[in-house]
């Protein structure tokens, strides 16, 4: 089905697929209860996060430990704007992308010699030192106390009793579906090609004509505007902005949501999503079930971060979402081929070159 | 060909492993809490308000038991726990056993707006209780506004939670910080009247609230250097060397600290590094002797110890945990020893409890079947006359949501805190001056 008339074209296809989902979640989103959709707006904001650096670091090969930095900034634009200047919420969720992209280019071009663990220095030195900026300028950025920053109110002709709440989640929502949509077009179109080439072979992308370190900064400059995005529905959704909110764990924390989601795809941005929001909560009821010593307990939730993380990378080294395509295809081929065949053979591949040929297919789910 | 190692058993493995590790993970409840059962319905209690049920009353807190400001203060929930137990075994609040839920949130602003909506959304606690930390607190407050939860004994010190037009909700508890550095002030006026004063301070609410206080009672000429510190992983990471050498060279006689334990400990290392020995006048934030006892330990790993807070001066609003001759430092030992022993005994373990012991007189006062409403009412009508475990009564009226409004010195030796000397109270306007109260503290009712 997916393959008839102007379904054939990537960017209909992924349209077609965003507005299902869109209405799909919203409706779920409608029997949620007012937590519920908080946290789904939180998820929301840390898929977006991650599905940039899962970009960045499986199509095109960079190591980023700053993009909490970067999340930082579009929270930090949403609160100047939006509850300083009081700007519209579409307006001011454009602009925190964009100055989260601006960072971006900054860095991509401050950082376009360096590659592997020096690029990764660079943007630890970054995850480290943007935050501290709100501290030198406390009066505008308001030093360690942070920015309040006022839950976004539900356009008028949803009625004034609709919850701020499910609101923030419809937002969140749809800020996804663009996210995705605009992701997935990128990675199927010349660009994400262009990714592709350089991460594999840098000096065989430049025989191809491929302009390397306009590339890189060009990744550079995309993750860093989701993020920024990312970090302006977690804004929106706490209330607040400090910079304790935005240490380096938070950026280790959305690299590992990458990994174990599944470096390069979009569907494993989903999954890292869920797992930055839900582990810890996991971990604490872990640990109330276990009735632990208290010193064990508190800081259960960051062992047990290691412990999925050392898991999923042993058995799934494509993240959850390379073994999820894993088991789609030895179901396939086990109902599609004979006895014997391709079933096993499927199922003995590495996961490792999965990533490669799955992601030229822009999965949007 | 390769032969490839057979990983799919170690993916089955892993996978029931990963499996196992959620479900489990699912079954528990989601935080740590208290409930008893001894609860005596007389058939006339109702659900009266969110979180109130014929024989539970839920409350929720958030509190930092990971991070930078852990040490010292993730014991204050625990005792609050004990003495909530104690009263709900000794016939709990009309009947009502107190459950009491609290969260960690790290000292991290942004995992306390997480927390605390879950406690209020989710888990429906009537109110929400001692919730601490400044900064963590202000990103709750607006939200706690609007979903009009009360908002009772904030553990901070922050004049800030004395607003009842904008916040109604919110009442402080503790010495608010501008209060406590006009009593330390005034007493370092008192004592050392004309030295030169040095001033090391968080730099933040906290520490600027007590540098106000400071500066209405020591002249600006006495005072010779002025530093301060980022209460942060980062900030703290090596230590307070170059403020307190600052503070040495330019020959202060005595320090003002307004630090949190962690900074306290750090401070007193750096001095006794460099050789220097002040007199060092601590805010009761940053004062309780075991909790520096123990940090003074591990950050010098051992080298140092409790010799180097002696002599060191506080204040506080409560009775010393040290001092056996008060009854409700027996009365607090006892219910520690039986419910919370694996706790350390100490200034936080007291500071719980009185709090713990002020909400419970709260409910009492509210009336048998309260509405959110009702306790915010009852404690503005009869909060100000509550007696207690407070040296000072609380600030609480129609117009006014602080809490206690005054403390007594006391001076760190041996491990023990020894208050002495009048009890001061004033009020944070740089009019009112620091005068004795003369009011005595009444013995523990008998039954509560």
């Amino acid at each position: 089905m997916l393959s008839a008339g102007p379904l054939r074209r990537p960017l209909v296809r992924h349209l077609v697929v965003a507005l299902v989902l869109i209405v799909v979640l919203f409706l779920v989103s409608g029997t949620l209860s007012s937590y519920n959709n908080f946290q789904v707006a939180l998820i929301a904001a840390y898929v977006i996060a991650v599905a940039g650096l899962s970009l960045l670091t499986g199509l095109n090969g960079q190591i980023s430990l700053g993009h909490g930095a970067f999340m930082a900034v579009g929270a930090y634009t949403t609160a100047l704007l939006e509850t300083h200047q009081h700007w519209p919420l579409a307006l001011v969720l454009a602009l925190s992308a964009v100055t989260a992209a601006v960072a971006g280019l900054v860095t991509g071009l401050g950082a376009a010699r360096l590659r592997g663990p020096y690029l990764a220095g660079a943007t630890l030195a970054l995850a480290v030192g943007l935050p501290e900026l709100t501290i030198k300028f406390t009066s505008t950025l308001g030093g360690e106390s942070g920015l309040p920053v006022n839950p976004p109110p539900p356009v008028s002709f949803l009625g004034a009793s609709f919850d701020p709440n499910r609101y923030l989640a419809w937002v969140s929502i749809v800020c996804v579906a663009v996210t995705m949509v605009l992701l997935a077009n990128l990675v199927t179109s010349r660009f994400g090609r262009a990714f592709r080439a350089v991460r594999d072979d840098e000096v065989a992308a430049s025989l191809s004509g491929i302009r390397v370190a306009g590339n890189q900064v060009l990744a550079f400059v995309v993750s860093a505007a989701c993020a920024g995005l990312g970090g302006a529905i977690y804004a929106l959704a706490t209330g607040i902005v400090n910079p304790a909110g935005f240490t380096l764990v938070l950026s280790i924390a959305i690299l590992t949501g990458a990994v174990i989601g599944g470096l390069g795809t979009l569907g494993g941005a989903v999954w890292g999503g869920i797992l930055l929001v839900y582990l810890p909560r996991w971990a604490e009821s872990l640990s109330n079930g276990l009735k632990l010593n208290k010193a064990i307990s508190s800081n259960l939730s960051l062992g047990l971060y290691g412990v999925v993380l050392i898991v999923v990378i042993l058995a799934f080294p494509a993240g959850l979402q390379g073994g999820v395509r894993q088991a789609g295809r030895a179901l396939r081929s086990r109902f599609m081929s004979g006895p014997g065949g391709a079933g096993s053979a499927g199922a003995g591949v590495p996961a490792g070159t999965a990533p490669v040929a799955q992601g030229a297919g822009g999965e949007t789910s | 060909m390769n032969i490839r190692p057979n990983r799919s058993a170690w993916r089955v493995a892993a996978v029931v492993a990963v499996i196992g590790l959620v479900a489990a993970a699912c079954g528990g409840s989601s935080s740590k809490s208290t409930s008893s059962s001894t609860a005596n319905t007389s058939g006339t209690n109702t659900a009266s308000a969110p979180g109130i049920t014929a024989t539970t009353i839920t409350i929720g807190s958030h509190q930092p038991l990971t991070g930078p400001a852990a040490p010292g203060y993730s014991e204050i929930a625990p005792a609050s726990t004990a003495m909530f137990k104690y009263v709900n075994a000794h016939g709990g609040v009309y009947g009502r056993s107190i459950n009491y839920i609290y969260e960690d949130d790290g000292y991290n602003p942004a995992n306390t707006a997480t927390v605390v909506r879950k406690l209020v959304l989710q888990d429906n606690v009537f109110a929400i209780f001692d919730g601490l930390g400044t900064p963590t607190h202000e990103a709750v407050l607006s939200f706690l506004q609007t979903e009009k939860v009360p908002d009772l004994f904030v553990a901070s010190g922050c004049d800030c939670w004395d607003n009842p037009t904008q916040d109604p909700e919110t009442f402080g508890f503790q010495t608010d910080y501008t209060i406590e550095a006009k009593v330390l002030a005034s007493y370092e006026q008192a004592h050392y009247k004309g030295e030169k004063v040095g001033y090391l301070f968080q730099n933040d609410d906290f520490g600027q609230g007590g540098v106000k206080g400071f500066d209405q009672e020591i002249p600006s000429s006495d005072v010779v250097s002025r530093q301060s510190y980022d209460a942060t992983a980062a900030g703290l990471a090596n230590g307070l060397g170059n403020q307190v050498s600052a503070i040495k060279a330019a020959g202060a006689k005595v320090v003002m600290l307004d630090t949190i334990p962690v900074a306290t400990a750090l401070t007193l290392l750096a001095a006794a590094e460099i050789g220097y020995s002040p007199v060092w006048i601590v805010s009761s934030v940053g004062g309780d002797p075991p909790t520096l006892a123990g940090l003074l330990s591990s950050i010098s790993k051992g080298k140092a110890g409790a010799s180097l807070e002696n002599g060191v001066i506080s204040a506080s609003y409560l009775p010393s945990f040290s001092d056996t001759t008060n009854p409700w430092i027996t009365l607090f030992k006892s219910i520690h020893d039986q419910y919370d022993a694996s706790e350390p005994w100490d200034g936080n373990t007291v500071f719980g409890m009185a709090v713990a012991y002020t909400f419970v007189q709260t409910m009492h006062a509210a009336g048998r079947n309260p509405t959110r409403a009702d306790v915010v009412k009852a404690l503005e009508t009869d909060g100000g006359s509550f007696t207690g475990p407070g040296l000072v009564p609380l600030g609480y009226s129609t117009t006014h949501h602080n809490g206690y409004v005054g403390e007594q010195i006391g001076v760190v030796e041996n491990g023990a805190f020894n208050m002495s000397g009048p009890v001061y109270r004033t009020t944070d306007s740089s009019g009112t001056p620091v005068t004795t109260y003369s009011g005595t503290q009444p013995a523990p009712p008998s039954t509560f």
